[in-house]
């Protein structure tokens, strides 16, 4: 018996890069979901600029671009070098989260993510990472993309 | 059957934590002769410079050991292991005997020999208790002294500054952080430090602690004399094996384990800081004392106590850390060797510094200085053993991604996660 397979999330958001525009929509969806307003504006008008949790990864040169979010990974590095326990897997909903209290800034989540998926939150203190929208049912970076360049699939 | 754990923390945690998921039922002790619940020491001093607050050093919540059913016997010393009739000695008498021994003892301050030693004021930079007994005798406007100028030593020097102390590091190498930058990288970070106050003497070292009672001056290699009025010791950190030298267990520097995480004696498994395990990147063992590795080594040793059969694939150093408001991450090697090429950007205004060293297509080492964002990725490349020669340019970028990948490379890695 494995205890904590039963726990672990099962849901992923896939990029398909064929059909992302790089409207950056998911960004801005992702910062108004996590503000803890339903106005835009003001989700926007703050002293520190907001951090989306999803990263659009866009580069002169390249046609392509394409949205990345945390995997919440099975084996996760993230919970294993985290030097305060903050990056924890919350037993209830099985996703990997980051307890921002706790969180010191070392970024020692970022120097293991295979996925470069967590960043640095606002004014840079504490780590930021997606958490699937969990108390808002679907992801509202999936929810809002207007070419359906990201889904979300429950392996 | 019973597990017993010697040490009470990340290792020890990963043990844990690995055995759980195999093994509900069977009893887990955990001896410490620490007095604390589970904490971090990294963060020792974020808690000194009183960035965090006394509860937020615990690494695990309050109701850890009851939650994974660990039996805590904290605050008491081993005395000795009897490895033939598997059985651990406590100092106040006690006998526990184990089925499957985990020895996560952590490593020690390394502490020169020199006169002195015994005046007051005098600290090492390890465990909870030193910044306790530290935080006891602080005062504005202290003359410190800290000896080594590595990764704990100028975490310390920050710490200290930031309480208002005046602070001089000793180091006896010729640069800063000898053990994850080369020059360029290390006269950026010192530079930073000046901008604080902290002063630097290079290759020298303390020979002496002067003073009555108390530290008064500490006379250097040179046989200069400086004025202080507390010392900090903070050289390096050694394995702490004290209690396992004259028994078979087999020592070289650190505890040899294998694959498994086994020791050379039979159920005896070790993790952490106090083992010589497997460097991916050198091919061979060696002690490398960095947190994930200590809970990645002790989830493995508790999954095969617990019957699983895991392989520890090894480790490498990897290392973020900051101060003030510069930071770093760095990996692997620190210096190139023989047959590798050196990538480099350097851009001294913004002290931004991004170096890579690679042979054979294999990225070996980096370190990068206030620009690291997604560092993560190249430490994947390194473990995997990835060949980046088609797009190691890139690799200098602030901001390297996926799309710099090729993109089989790209979709594999992102649809098969």
């Amino acid at each position: 018996m494995i205890i904590e397979t039963k726990d672990k999330t099962k849901r992923r958001i896939y990029p398909k890069e064929e059909v992302c525009i790089g409207c950056h929509l998911c960004e801005v969806y992702c910062v108004l979901a996590h503000s803890g307003t339903k106005d835009l504006i003001k989700a926007f008008k703050k002293k520190d600029k907001p951090t989306p949790k999803v990263i659009v990864e866009e580069k002169e040169g390249y046609y392509i671009t394409f949205a990345l979010q945390c995997r919440h990974c099975d084996d996760p590095l993230c919970t294993k070098a985290c030097i305060t326990g903050a990056m924890h897997r919350d037993d209830k909903t099985g996703i990997v989260v980051c307890d921002e209290d706790k969180c010191v800034g070392c970024w020692s989540c970022i120097l293991v993510c295979p996925y470069g998926a967590i960043r640095r939150g606002e004014n840079k203190k504490v780590a930021s990472k997606c958490d699937l929208c969990l108390d808002a049912g679907e992801p509202a970076c999936v929810q809002n993309c207007p070419n359906s360049a990201l889904e979300i699939v429950e392996a | 059957m019973r597990y017993v754990i010697i040490g009470n923390s990340i290792a020890s945690c990963g043990c844990i934590e690995g055995i759980r998921k195999v093994n509900l039922e069977n009893e887990i002790v955990v001896i410490s002769n620490e007095p604390y619940h589970v904490y971090s020491r990294p963060l020792i001093s974020y808690w000194l410079s009183k960035k965090i607050s006394d509860d937020k050093i615990y690494y695990c919540p309050k109701n850890y050991y009851e939650k994974y059913k660990v039996k805590p016997i904290l605050g008491v010393k081993v005395e000795r292991v009897d490895f033939e009739k598997k059985k651990v000695y406590l100092e106040n008498g006690e006998e526990i005997s184990y089925d499957k021994l985990l020895i996560a003892t952590g490593g020690k301050p390394f502490i020169p020999n020199i006169p002195g030693l015994n005046k007051k004021n005098v600290f090492t930079f390890i465990k909870f208790d030193d910044v306790k007994e530290i935080d006891k005798v602080i005062c504005d406007g202290m003359r410190a002294i800290v000896v080594g100028g590595g990764l704990s030593g100028l975490k310390a020097a920050e710490a200290l500054t930031k309480r208002g102390c005046d602070v001089t590091v000793v180091e006896l190498a010729d640069r800063i952080l000898g053990s994850i930058l080369d020059n360029e990288g290390a006269k950026l970070v010192q530079e930073e430090l000046e901008k604080h106050g902290i002063k630097f003497i290079l290759k020298n070292s303390v020979i002496e602690i002067i003073g009555y009672d108390k530290v008064k001056k500490v006379r250097l290699q040179s046989l200069e004399e400086i004025p202080a009025d507390l010392v900090v010791f903070s050289i390096g950190v050694v394995p702490n094996v004290d209690i396992f030298k004259d028994t078979q267990l087999k020592i070289n520097r650190g505890i040899l384990v294998n694959e498994r995480m086994e020791t050379n004696i039979q159920d005896v498994y070790a993790a952490g800081d106090v083992v010589s395990a497997f460097d991916m990147i050198l091919g061979e063992n060696r002690v490398i004392p960095i947190l994930p590795n200590a809970y990645i080594q002790g989830e493995i040793a508790g999954l095969n106590m617990a019957g699983e059969k895991t392989k520890y694939d090894g480790g490498f150093p990897i290392n973020s850390i900051g101060f003030f408001d510069i930071h770093m991450m760095t990996g692997g090697l620190v210096n190139p060797i023989d047959g590798c090429e050196i990538l480099k950007r350097l851009e001294e205004e913004k002290k931004i510094y991004r170096k890579i060293y690679i042979k054979e297509g294999k990225i070996l080492g980096f370190m990068f200085i206030n620009s690291f964002d997604r560092t993560g990725m190249i430490v994947d490349l390194m473990r995997n053993k990835v060949d980046v020669s088609n797009f190691k340019d890139r690799l200098l970028l602030d901001n390297f991604g996926f799309l710099d990948l090729p993109k089989e490379t790209r979709k594999e890695k992102i649809w098969r996660s």
